[in-house]
Order: C-alpha cells, then structure tokens, then sequence
C-alpha cells in the first residue's frame, strides 16, 4: 500500500522542527559565548592602556638612559630641562603646573557651575530651565582645541589689556579656557544630583514653613552633597587630563612657581610638545610615557572615587543603587 | 521673600545668566570673524602659500575619513558590549560590576594617555607585530597611519556608544521580550528581531555623537598619524591624514606668520565648530524624540 504524502509529511514535521531547535538553541548559546567575549574585550581594554602605557615607562626602574631614571624625575634640582648637553629630567615642576592650572580652573568653575545646578534644578521656572540644559551641552560639544584657540588668540590679549600682565599666556589664562571646558561636567553631574532627591524631602521642609531658597540651600543641597562631591571630583579628573587647552594657553614654561600670571607647562601638554622629537625608547621618551602612566592612575583613582561617592548617594536617598 | 533669600537666587541666576554669556561670547566671536573667509573655494582647495591662502578641503577629507573608519570599528563593538549590558548580564555579578566598572573608567582616560595608547600599543605593537609577520620586516604598518588613529579614536569613543544603546535598549518595554519569547522564539532571536530593531535611535544618537568627539579630538591623533601637511590626500590604510582640530593647532601654534594665518584659522575653526554642533544638536533632537516615544 503506498502511503500518503500527507501522513509522511506529518511524520518529518516534528524531526525537522527539532533540528531545527537544536540548531537555533546551539547558535543561541554560541552567540552569548560571543557577546560575552566582547565584554571581556571592554574589561581588557582598559588593563591594556595600562600596560601599554606602563611597559614603555617601567624600564626606568632598572636603567638609567641618558640620565633619565626613576629617581632622577623626583631628585633635585628641580628643573625639567630634557633637550640640553647635561638633561634634567625632573617632574616636579610638572607637576606643580598641574596642579596650579587644575586649582585655578576649579576656583572658577565650581561656583559657577553649582550655582547654576541649583538654579536650574530649584528656583528656575520649567521653560527656561528646558533651554538652559541643552545650551550647557552645546558647551560640552565645543572642541577642545577650538576652547586652547579661543584662550590663545582673544582671551590672553583681553586679560592682558584687563589685568596689565607682563606675560600674554600664563596659567590663569588656561584655567579660565579650562574652566570652560570642566563647566558642563560639574553642572550635568550635580543638575543630576539634585534632581534626584526625592519630592517629598522639599514637600517636608516647605510644609515646615521654610523658604524655597532654606529649603533648596538646607534640605537639597546636603541631601545631594555625595553627587556633588562625585561631580568636582569628575571635574578635577577632566581638568588633570585636559592636553589641547593648556598646550596651546598656558605658556609652557617649566617653572616652579605660585604665581599664576606666570607662565606654566603642565603634564599632559609636556608629553603633547614634546613625544614627537624624541628618540624611540631614549630616556626622554620612557619619563614621557612615565608622566603618561602617572596621569592614568590619577585620573582612574579620581574616576572610582567620584563613581563610589555617586553610589553612595543613590544607597543613601533610595537604599538602592 | 526675605533679602538674603531674593540673593541667593540672584547669586545661582547670575552663574547660570554668566556661564551662558561666555558661551554666546565665544560662539560670537568665531563665527563673525569666521564668516569673512569662508567660501566655496575654502572648503574645496588645499592649503597654498605656507597656509595662508587656500582652503582646508584635505583637513576635512581626513576627518571625515577618520570618523568613517572609526565608527566602523567602535559602532558594532559598542553595540554587542550593550547587548551584554542591557540583555545578559546580572546586575549583582562580579563579572558585570567590573565590566561597568572599566566602560565608566574608560571614558574618564585623559585623551592624551589614549595618544600614548594608541602609539605603544597599535603603532608599535600590533603594527610592528603585522610588518615581521606579513611583510618580512618591511615598514608598513608599524608607523603612524590614518588607520591607528582611527583605532585609537574608536576605543575612545566606545564609551559613548555603549552608554547610549544600552539606555534605549533599556527603554524597551519588557513586554515585547515577554511576548517574542512566548511565541517560541529563542533569546537571540528576540534581541535580534525585537530588541534591536526598538533601538535603532540610540545606536544612530551614539554613533554621532562618538563622530563628533572624533571631529574635534586632537590629542589621541597627535602622534597616531595626524600629519601637518600632506600634499596629497590619503588613499591607503597606512597613509598618514590631515585633521580638522590637529589644523587648528598647527595653525595656531607653528604658523610663522600669525597676523596672515588668522583668518584662514578662524574659518577653519568655524567650520569645525559647526560640524560638531550640527551632529550635536542632530543627536539631542533624536534622542528627545526617543524619550517622548518610550514615555507614550
């Protein structure tokens, strides 16, 4: 008897379907294996900055090349003088200019920035509030090296004429252009803090009969205070790693001083000015890609220290992250 | 309202009116000075007479060049790591804090540590790697080329896509997973089909704005392949390029005539200022359009 087509056909149906299950189940599994591979990959990148960046600068544990060595970037004297007959590779004066630009452009920024957090998030009504925050980010969008030209070319010669200073770049020049740039940072990351204290702290304090202002000033703002503390310490980060504006606005000398209308090199636009002429694997490039490593550490630490204080707050206003 | 009420109030209104001050100042003044020189000719001639006459067409061509080789890089790679994120990973595993842990840290890198990077880890390892390898210790890839800066911009424009995808990832109902998944289909098949296609606005909103970051970035090209001036554009991987923002810096910085170079400068940083501007707001505009769509 033959048997019909349909009834075989019912017969294959379930086999073919469970192939095909199997085969999609395998794919499904394969493809999770991928994903998680690239994750992986994510997580190695950052193991391979420091690496990459440490292995060029380690050599100077062990060696000394062309005077450069380990404790050569710490010993007196205090000068960075890397292209002479008898190099002085010391990164003090460095990393004094960092310090002294970073200081300077928080002096500025986080008044400024904070203030206006607070306004936008507590005392501004809701339309002007919609167009303050994206006109913040625009300048967040503005390009770094387009900030460095902007101090160079008008602000130095507008602070000069203002101030009567004896040098057109100097490190309150490049603080204030750094300033700018480290502006929308502090404001998005503290704005975001102080929105996300809850309702009902502001309902409380005002139906205690405190002012907006007392209760913005007295119940917001300490209740957001690890959000913000997250923020200048966000900003401070950007502010040390910044290259494009200092390079270009502060001068780039390597002095050690507190004066900040003098001239000023700081780390990152030392290793920006000055990578391109040196000699591959020379003691000179290894200090450079020592400053280079010295600035990831400080940045990454500043970077989990600003992300554990965030959290902080979140476990503290919610009991959750 | 009490006096030292009305100025605090007037004290946080004056940072907000000051700090949007400046940026009117600085947008101002570039761009009515930019607009003098700026012309057809400008955006279409190479560079003549030791940078003072001519155009920037061979800067423009390389960003958008290098933008276009990074994105092909850093999109797809940021698009699988948020599938991770948003779809497979548990929150309480160590594996997912530590992955967060370093995307979050990686944004954080200064630019000019991604330069050091990207010469001692692509240029002078994979690159030099690749000439004793393939081409017998012939110099090919082991010098700064147009496509390890374009590499080197990608890992650091990975942070930006990731976050971006796996917000609108995130904004997808559960729902749909719920019902593609009781429909038979397999997990894949959901992210794939559903997830994915829900996405498209974030992956588009991350892919510009990691474009207009690599636009302007000039610290992480400085030593991966930007060249000052090239008399001819780039056409192989391991040619080296002209940049946008590395022109504004040698424009600024190493012209040996400044008065002559200004205007030509200025145009050119107005040029660069509306790009980035322009994929700016174009990613502001799709990513409210997705807010309102997720809220709907």
């Amino acid at each position: 008897m033959r048997s019909s087509p349909v009834a075989s056909e019912l017969l294959r149906i379930p086999d073919a379907t469970h192939r095909y299950r199997k085969r999609r189940q395998f794919l499904d599994k394969m493809a999770e294996v991928l994903i998680l591979c690239f994750a992986s990959i994510a997580m190695a990148i950052i193991l391979l900055i420091f690496v990459y960046v440490g292995r060029e600068a380690l050599p100077l544990f062990w060696e000394t090349n062309d005077g450069a060595n380990i404790s050569s970037s710490f010993a007196p004297p205090v000068v960075w003088q890397p292209v002479s007959t008898n190099p002085r590779y010391n990164v003090i004066p460095l990393v004094l200019g960092t310090l002294k630009v970073t200081l300077i452009a928080m002096l500025f920024a986080t008044p400024l920035a904070l203030g206006a957090a607070l306004y936008t998030s507590e005392f501004a009504p809701v339309r002007i509030r919609e167009w303050i925050k994206p006109a913040i980010e625009l300048l967040a969008g503005i390009p770094s090296v387009v900030m460095g030209f902007f101090a160079l070319i008008v602000l130095a010669s507008w602070l000069q004429a203002q101030l009567g200073l004896s040098f057109r770049l100097n490190a309150l020049n490049a603080g204030i252009a750094l300033a700018l740039a480290i502006i929308p940072i502090i404001y998005t990351v503290s704005e975001d803090a102080l929105n996300a204290v809850p309702q009902h702290y502001r309902e409380a304090s005002l139906a205690l009969g405190a002012s907006k202002v007392q209760t913005a000033v007295r119940v917001v703002f300490p209740a957001a205070m690890p959000g913000i503390g997250a923020a200048m310490i966000l900003g401070f980060g950007r502010a040390i790693g910044e290259t494009m504006i200092v390079l270009m606005a502060s001068g780039g000398a390597a002095i050690v001083s507190l004066s900040p209308f003098d001239s000023t090199r700081t780390m990152s636009a030392t290793i920006a000015a000055e990578l391109g002429e040196v000699v591959f694997g020379g003691g000179h490039y290894r200090i450079l890609f020592f400053i280079g490593s010295l600035l990831f550490v400080i940045t990454s630490l500043l970077n989990w220290i600003g992300d554990r204080y965030n959290r902080r707050m979140r476990l503290k206003l919610f009991g959750a992250e | 309202m009490k006096a030292i009420d009305r100025s605090v109030v007037f004290l946080c209104g004056a940072a907000t009116v000051l700090i949007l001050v400046m940026l009117a100042v600085i947008l101002g003044n570039i761009t009515f000075h930019g607009v003098e020189r700026l012309s057809a000719e400008f955006l279409t001639q190479p560079p003549r007479q030791g940078m003072t006459a001519g155009g920037i067409f061979p800067a423009i061509y390389g960003t958008v060049l290098l933008v276009l080789l990074m994105s092909i890089a850093a999109v797809p790679f940021g698009v699988i790591v948020a599938i991770y994120f948003a779809e497979y990973a548990k929150r309480e595993s160590r594996f997912y804090r530590w992955t967060r842990m370093a995307v979050n840290n990686l944004a954080g890198v200064p630019s000019i540590v991604f330069g050091l990077f990207g010469l001692g880890f692509f240029v002078h390892g994979i690159g030099k790697a690749l000439d004793q390898g393939i081409y017998d210790g012939r110099l090919m890839l082991g010098q700064p080329s147009i496509l390890w800066a374009a590499m080197t911009m990608a890992v650091l424009t990975l942070p930006v896509v990731i976050i971006t995808v796996e917000e609108t990832m995130r904004a997808v109902p559960r729902e749909y997973r719920e019902a593609s998944l009781a429909l038979g289909a397999t997990r894949l098949q959901t992210i794939l089909r559903v997830v994915l296609p829900q996405s498209w606005s974030g992956v588009m909103t991350g892919a510009i704005l990691a474009v207009s970051r690599g636009a302007g970035e000039v610290a992480r090209v400085l030593f991966t392949g930007a060249a000052y001036f090239l008399p001819r554009l780039p056409t192989r991987a391991n040619d080296q390029f002209m940049q946008l923002g590395y022109h504004i810096w040698v424009l600024a910085t190493q012209s040996p005539d400044v008065e002559a170079t200004k205007p030509i400068l200025y145009s050119t940083v107005l040029v660069l200022l509306a790009l980035t501007f322009l994929l700016n707001v174009t990613a502001m505009v799709i990513r409210k359009r997705m807010r309102t769509w997720a809220a709907r």
